[in-house]
């Protein structure tokens, strides 16, 4: 039993540490929130040049990780400095599409910094199933429409969920390609999506089929889930700091009994959270990876939602506040459960895979 | 015991009833209904509609032009509103400064003010916190010093609600340094285009502009705005927060929080049945909707325990805590109902944001709502505040 991280993956965690509270700072994300792009291209290009997109990815497929604790530390340090940037839709989930597809061209552009991607695949009233597609291949073209797609507008290109019959498969769409109509809004959370319109669009099939896609959203979920508790980090963290340095009736607010002990159980409850993603990250390509993914993305959402409501709450009127870096943080942990199946959606995936 | 209202009440339900289908327009309850920002010409265009009824001020005595209604009353006026989607009552002018002046006000004060609080003249905020003073409200340090006719104030006041729209202020404000913190607070009201007052926004984390910063900066105020005694103010403001009031739990609000929920659970679709029909979703509505019944009633017999007549116990601050957690937890329940469209930023507070934003259901930025009303349990005592209240009653001999 070991729970150190190896010595690369110590490495690439002080360096993307260092690196993004050098230049990820509270004013300069939220410059960057405010921003059109809702992204900064050369904190993009940064992150690449430090090797963290490479990292995502193993070596014959040109990177020098990829494993579940390379993509845990990866996500956690973003999550912790609440990087609005689309390393998951982007890097992670269409990046390892074309991996597994052999279009080792793009995945090294990707890792280069000097490509866009994004992944559409949930549909409008599909939720989170991952089954639900009803955008139509057929002889080439794709028609339908993709909900919430992260970073769609900025994308030179798309690969996209699609059905040819009864098949799902993943096809690749270029940015720019006929047909393809992109309606973009800002997140809440930070970042933009779009709501992506396919008429006819010409696609190149990717030879990847409906269980590929189920391995991509679960490489999907265990970087969610380590984001989430980088964020969560940070959110304990300064509730920490404002409950010692805050004072109300001439002593520190951490002095009350009634926070005192509120604190002590979000430090547990943290704990909790360390522990699953700890789960998710080491059972990837073990008999165990369905059942534990389900099973930290549950504990993920409740515990999420416990530090971000409790930090705010026990910060007062100040974490209301946009300009705070806690409002920021607290939306980016809430909102990971509106990704890749919320509590109650992986709840139910957990009792019937324990059933079976 | 006996839970059916009177053929009276039953009466004032179908008139308001019948007011509000009249009167209230419904392109403005659409907006209130999708939890769209309102314009100062909204709100005060429906408190126009209420005045002409003479149902502006239903806790103010007829003699000032109120409806004095009693506890009741106002209960049935709210839950019909709120089930309306009519725009909520500015309340610091009518429910706050008016109850203050109408009991501590001299003559001049009431002749003077309260008719233009009616008729619109003056749009009122309240200053009461400060940045050092939130939950500690009486280590408030904005300092007003007396200089012949006039007092001098200095210093700053936050979460100014509305404060954008104002041109009236009533504040606490420190009249003496050297007394006990309680003692030496007094109550002014200050002209927000005097000299020296500078309000700054406070953009919340939803995107909204709702509340501001208020800088003093030696700002004249004459003496005649002093309300009652100098040095005298923590009474009158504690007045405001014990004088009774109906609509803490915000039942109503939950009610028809809860049938949006109920709306869009039915549109949403998993695994290609209606969400409402999941039951770890349906269960999550069943909690809460159970709680909320439980609460309405809480409610209904502090309202009926205040229209006898008798003293406010500890239920305004029961039904803050239970009526505001109950609130917050169906702002949660919309936003999982939504699923990933809770994503797309919806607030108000960008220019353009909502022309591209995709609303499926019909159903609002309901996780913008989600964040902002956690101020629920902070604002007016926190939740925190609140239950010490009542632990004190409980265990520790009186208030």
């Amino acid at each position: 039993m070991n729970f150190e991280l190896t010595e690369e993956r110590r490495m690439l965690q002080d360096t993307l540490r260092r690196y993004l509270r050098a230049e990820y700072s509270t004013e300069r994300r939220n410059a960057i929130l405010d921003s059109e792009a809702g992204y900064a291209p050369e904190i993009w290009r940064g992150l690449a040049e430090l090797g963290v997109i490479g990292a995502l990815f193993d070596e014959a497929q040109g990177g020098f990780g990829g494993a579940g604790f390379d993509i845990a530390v990866v996500f956690e340090e973003l999550g912790r400095a609440g990087v609005v940037e689309p390393l998951l839709d982007g890097a992670l989930l269409a990046g390892r599409a074309l991996a597994m597809a052999g279009r080792q061209a793009l995945v090294d552009d990707l890792i280069a910094g000097e490509v866009q991607l994004a992944f559409a695949h949930y549909e409008p009233g599909g939720r989170y199933d991952l089954d639900f597609v009803r955008t139509d291949a057929t002889g080439g073209r794709l028609t339908g429409r993709k909900a919430v797609v992260m970073h769609a507008g900025a994308a030179d290109h798309l690969v996209v969920s699609a059905r040819a019959g009864d098949e799902i498969g993943l096809y690749l769409v270029a940015g720019d390609a006929a047909g393809l109509d992109i309606r973009d809004y800002p997140l809440l959370a930070g970042g933009r999506a779009g709501e992506v319109v396919l008429d006819e669009t010409p696609a190149e099939p990717l030879g990847l089929g409906y269980n590929a896609l189920c391995g991509l959203i679960d490489l999907a979920v265990v970087a969610q889930c380590a984001e989430a508790l980088g964020a969560m980090e940070t959110a304990v963290a300064l509730t920490q700091d404002y409950l010692m340095t805050r004072k109300q009736f001439g002593r520190p607010i951490g002095t009350f009994q009634a926070l005192a002990h509120r604190m002590a159980d979000l430090l547990i409850e943290l704990e909790q959270a360390r522990s699953a993603v700890i789960n998710a990250a080491g059972m990837v390509g073990t008999d165990q990876q369905a059942a534990t993914l389900a099973a930290s993305k549950v504990l993920m959402g409740r515990v999420g939602q416990l530090v971000a409501e409790e930090a705010i709450q026990m910060h007062g009127g100040i974490a209301m506040t946009q300009e705070y870096e806690l409002a920021h943080i607290a939306k980016r942990i809430v909102m990971a459960d509106h990704r890749f199946g919320d509590a109650d959606y992986h709840l139910e995936r957990f009792i019937a895979l324990s059933a079976a | 015991m006996d839970l059916s209202y009177s053929a009276e009440e039953d009466a004032f339900r179908a008139e308001v009833r019948a007011f509000l289908e009249a009167e209230l327009p419904p392109e403005l309850a659409e907006k209130v209904r999708l939890g769209r920002d309102l314009t100062k010409d909204e709100m005060e265009g429906w408190h126009a509609t209420l005045n002409a009824r003479g149902w502006l001020a239903p806790n103010w005595p007829k003699a000032f032009g109120g409806a004095e209604w009693n506890a009741v009353q106002r209960h049935i006026f709210d839950e019909e509103a709120a089930a309306a989607h009519a725009p909520r009552v500015v309340p610091f002018g009518l429910s706050m400064l008016g109850p203050v002046l109408q009991k501590f006000g001299n003559k001049a004060q009431q002749d003077h003010w309260l008719p233009r609080i009616l008729d619109g003249t003056d749009w009122w905020c309240q200053g009461y916190s400060e940045p050092g003073a939130g939950s500690d409200l009486a280590s408030l340090k904005t300092r007003a010093v007396r200089d012949g006719d006039h007092y001098v104030v200095n210093g700053q006041k936050t979460w100014t609600t509305l404060g954008q729209h104002a041109n009236m202020i009533f504040c606490l404000v420190r009249t003496d340094a050297d007394a006990k913190q309680q003692e030496g607070i007094s109550f002014l009201l200050i002209d927000m285009d005097s000299p020296g007052v500078e309000v700054r926004p406070i953009i919340l984390l939803d995107g909204s502009h709702e509340v501001n910063e208020v800088w003093f900066t030696d700002v004249r105020v004459p003496v005649e705005n002093l309300v009652g005694e100098e040095n005298k103010g923590w009474t009158y403001a504690k007045y405001l927060l014990t004088h009774e009031r109906t609509g803490l739990g915000g039942v109503g609000f939950s009610q028809a929080g809860l049938e949006a929920v109920k709306r869009i659970a039915r549109a949403e679709t998993h695994n290609g049945k209606p969400l409402i029909e999941n039951s770890h979703f349906a269960a999550r509505i069943a909690h809460v909707e159970i709680e909320l019944r439980a609460m309405a009633t809480t409610n209904l017999r502090a309202i009926s325990k205040a229209a006898a007549g008798e003293a406010p116990g500890l239920e305004a601050s029961m039904l803050k805590v239970k009526g505001s957690v109950i609130r917050q937890e169906i702002n949660d329940l919309a936003r999982r109902a939504v699923g990933p469209y809770a994503m797309p930023f919806a607030s108000e507070g960008v220019a353009g944001a909502n022309d591209a934003v995709p609303d499926p259901h019909d159903a609002g930025p309901v996780a913008a709502q989600y964040f902002n009303n956690r101020k629920l349990s902070i604002f007016g005592g926190s939740n925190e505040i609140q239950r010490g209240i009542i632990a004190k009653v409980a265990m520790g001999g009186g208030r």
